[in-house]
């Protein structure tokens, strides 16, 4: 805990830092925006799934809920800063209701799979089917598949007219992103994270020790959802849109990719997973030669077949390996090293 | 009278195309525990195939039972070498990687056929029962259904081949030590389940406007299906393919087909919440 605070924090705010004062040179910052908030969606499974050993297929659930909270909100109160709240308890709320229908039933995984991707799914019909006037919430109408358009965007609080939009909202995004990553890393060096990393090892060992396996479950599941609402809310205020799609099944797909793709079990890889595979995106859109979704295929039954830690725990590896013979105590080292990239990072 | 008779052949017939949908899928993972979400895109190829040999000139009903599940099968044989042989008893593994499957076939058949909707006219006309119209070809899919279930049946129960597979699935060291190549048993359990899925997306494509993405309209329905019919085969399939569709049914006849759907997939999962190991994991235990 103590390295923490002395060590582990200024060196992610530096490295963050240096990365948001030199990567808008080379990406422009509306894409920037979106790929952080893409990376903020990402660590959401990444917690859940990669600590908590809960498989969600449902996380684009929690982030179309942000979304559409933020939305409809807004348009009902008109100022940001009560939406933006709202936009991450109300998919907490969802979850730790949807979770505990899960966990005090003790599903796992294939049956919690197929439980978040019919919820998802619930969602997503029932959104898309909303287009009639009868469905308004306040002042909200909800618009069926056309979505939501035309709701107040991020404003400095108590002054709606002041917008955050462009260059600044890329910086409020990004360190919004840094604080978030280190709460949960905090949240992981507590006796909470340490409990819910047993879990994940070995639930029944954990339950017999007296931990209320349940209840930690839920408690995670819901702070995960969270951190995807805020994700949600900000995609919200990026797009100036929300529609269905945002619900829907390759939306959630596509976080399990980033999640694969970048790395189970650390706390970076799902971001670099969603912002690398986001941005790759975002090139091949503009060749028409090869569909998309074909490559999207490609690249997750390459990476599930070839590489199934993922890029950042390989990288990692083969540092060690290249690297790692030059600590003074070879064994203590690389052990110390193990432990802490398969327990807290 | 004409209106019940109506609601009976719409419940039957909701009931014969979960089983339709379901079969494949069934197959897959109730023998060989390999969750396959690339099932509803072989389904859609299954389609596509169809249409493809009908505008070629080939008798609809010889493209839709014959060539689109021996099509289908053959792609299917190919991703088990491919992929799927690298992962058994890995379940997650399987799940991702089927995904990627998924969206590879998607993009590659909106590559060849382009993301517009194609469609061929339903085969059998339809006539009237009092004042409501009733679709001639929804017998066809009860039909179908009733006999794919039966030949499975009797299949799995009654031949040498069945019980081969059957005694693989449960200890597959046993087999190879009795001279039964589990590895070739898998492959042709995997062939056989691709081609129901292509049979399955065969026959209902007549009813829908076939796009590259159809194939997520059927992978949820047929997922929820397989899992809450539990571990028992047949009669897992024939008991959760009743429940939703009877349930769907009403809920569409009372308030809307949204509704009806949406009721589906709550149904779905107060059942799992309430019976995780599926229908036949509490009732008619040890069958197939």
């Amino acid at each position: 805990m103590a390295t923490f605070w002395t060590k582990e924090v200024p060196a992610t705010i530096l490295v963050a830092a240096l990365l948001i004062w030199i990567m808008p040179m080379i990406v422009g910052t509306f894409t920037l925006t979106v790929l952080v908030i893409y990376g903020m969606l990402g660590f959401s499974l990444g917690l859940i799934w990669g600590f908590g050993g809960i498989l969600c297929f449902g996380q684009a659930a929690f982030f179309g809920l942000g979304a559409y909270t933020y939305a409809i909100a807004a348009i009902n109160i008109g100022d940001s800063t009560i939406p933006m709240l709202l936009a991450i308890l109300v998919p907490a709320a969802f979850a730790a209701l949807l979770g505990a229908m899960m966990f005090y039933g003790r599903l796992t995984d294939v049956y919690l799979g197929v439980i978040t991707l019919v919820v998802t799914l619930i969602l997503f019909k029932f959104i898309s089917s909303t287009a009639g006037p009868e469905y308004v919430i306040g002042k909200a109408r909800l618009g069926g598949f056309n979505g939501i358009p035309g709701f107040q965007t991020l404003n400095v609080p108590g002054r709606p007219n002041d917008y955050i939009y462009g260059d600044p909202y890329f910086y409020f995004c990004a360190i919004l992103l840094i604080i978030v990553y280190l709460l949960v890393s905090w949240l992981l060096k507590s006796s909470f994270g340490r409990v819910a990393i047993g879990i994940r090892e070995n639930e029944v060992r954990v339950a017999l020790m007296g931990y209320d396996v349940s209840a930690r479950k839920t408690v995670l599941f819901s702070i995960g959802a969270a951190i995807a609402g805020l994700a949600g809310a900000l995609f919200a205020n990026w797009g100036e849109i929300v529609t269905p799609n945002l619900f829907s099944l390759g939306q959630s797909a596509e976080i399990i990719i980033w999640c694969i793709v970048g790395g189970l079990g650390t706390r970076i890889g799902p971001i670099v997973g969603a912002a690398g595979l986001a941005y790759l995106k975002f090139l091949l859109g503009q060749q028409s030669m090869i569909d998309n979704t074909l490559l999207t295929g490609i690249i997750l039954v390459l990476f599930v077949l070839f590489l199934p830690k993922g890029l950042v725990p390989a990288i990692g590896s083969l540092w060690k390996v290249s690297f790692g013979r030059r600590r003074r105590f070879p064994r203590h080292g690389v052990r110390r090293l193990r432990g802490r990239s398969v327990g807290h990072g | 009278m004409d209106l019940v008779f109506v609601i009976i052949v719409e419940m039957l017939y909701a009931v014969a195309s979960l089983v339709l949908i379901s079969a494949g899928l069934a197959i897959v993972f109730g023998m060989m525990k390999v969750i396959n979400l690339a099932h509803g895109e072989f389904m859609m190829m299954g389609g596509y195939v169809t249409i493809t040999a009908v505008t070629l000139g080939a008798n609809i009903f010889l493209a839709m039972l014959v060539i689109a599940p021996v099509v289908v099968g053959l792609i299917g044989l190919v991703v088990e070498r491919l992929v799927i042989r690298h992962l058994y008893g890995r379940l997650v593994d399987t799940m991702l990687a089927t995904w990627g499957l998924s969206l590879f076939f998607i993009g590659l058949v909106t590559m060849i056929f382009g993301n517009t909707t194609t469609g061929i006219s339903t085969p059998i006309s339809g006539f009237t029962v009092g004042n409501y119209q009733v679709n001639g070809y929804n017998f066809f899919i009860i039909l179908v259904a009733i006999v794919l279930l039966g030949l499975m049946f009797a299949v799995l129960k009654g031949t040498r081949l069945g019980l081969i597979a059957r005694g693989a699935m449960q200890l597959p060291d046993m087999a190879a030590a009795l001279g039964y190549s589990p590895e070739r048993i898998y492959m042709a359990t995997f062939f056989c389940g691709s081609a129901l899925s292509g049979l399955a997306g065969a026959i209902l494509a007549p009813l829908v406007g076939l796009v590259p993405t159809s194939g997520g309209a059927y992978i949820a329905k047929a997922f929820i299906t397989v899992i809450a019919g539990g571990p028992s085969l047949i009669a897992g399939l024939m008991a959760s393919s009743g429940l939703f569709g009877f349930i769907s049914q009403i809920f569409t006849f009372a308030v809307s087909p949204v509704m009806g759907e949406v009721a589906l997939l709550v149904a779905a999962v107060v059942l799992l919440r309430l019976l995780p190991q599926g229908v036949t994991g509490k009732f008619f235990k040890g069958r197939v």
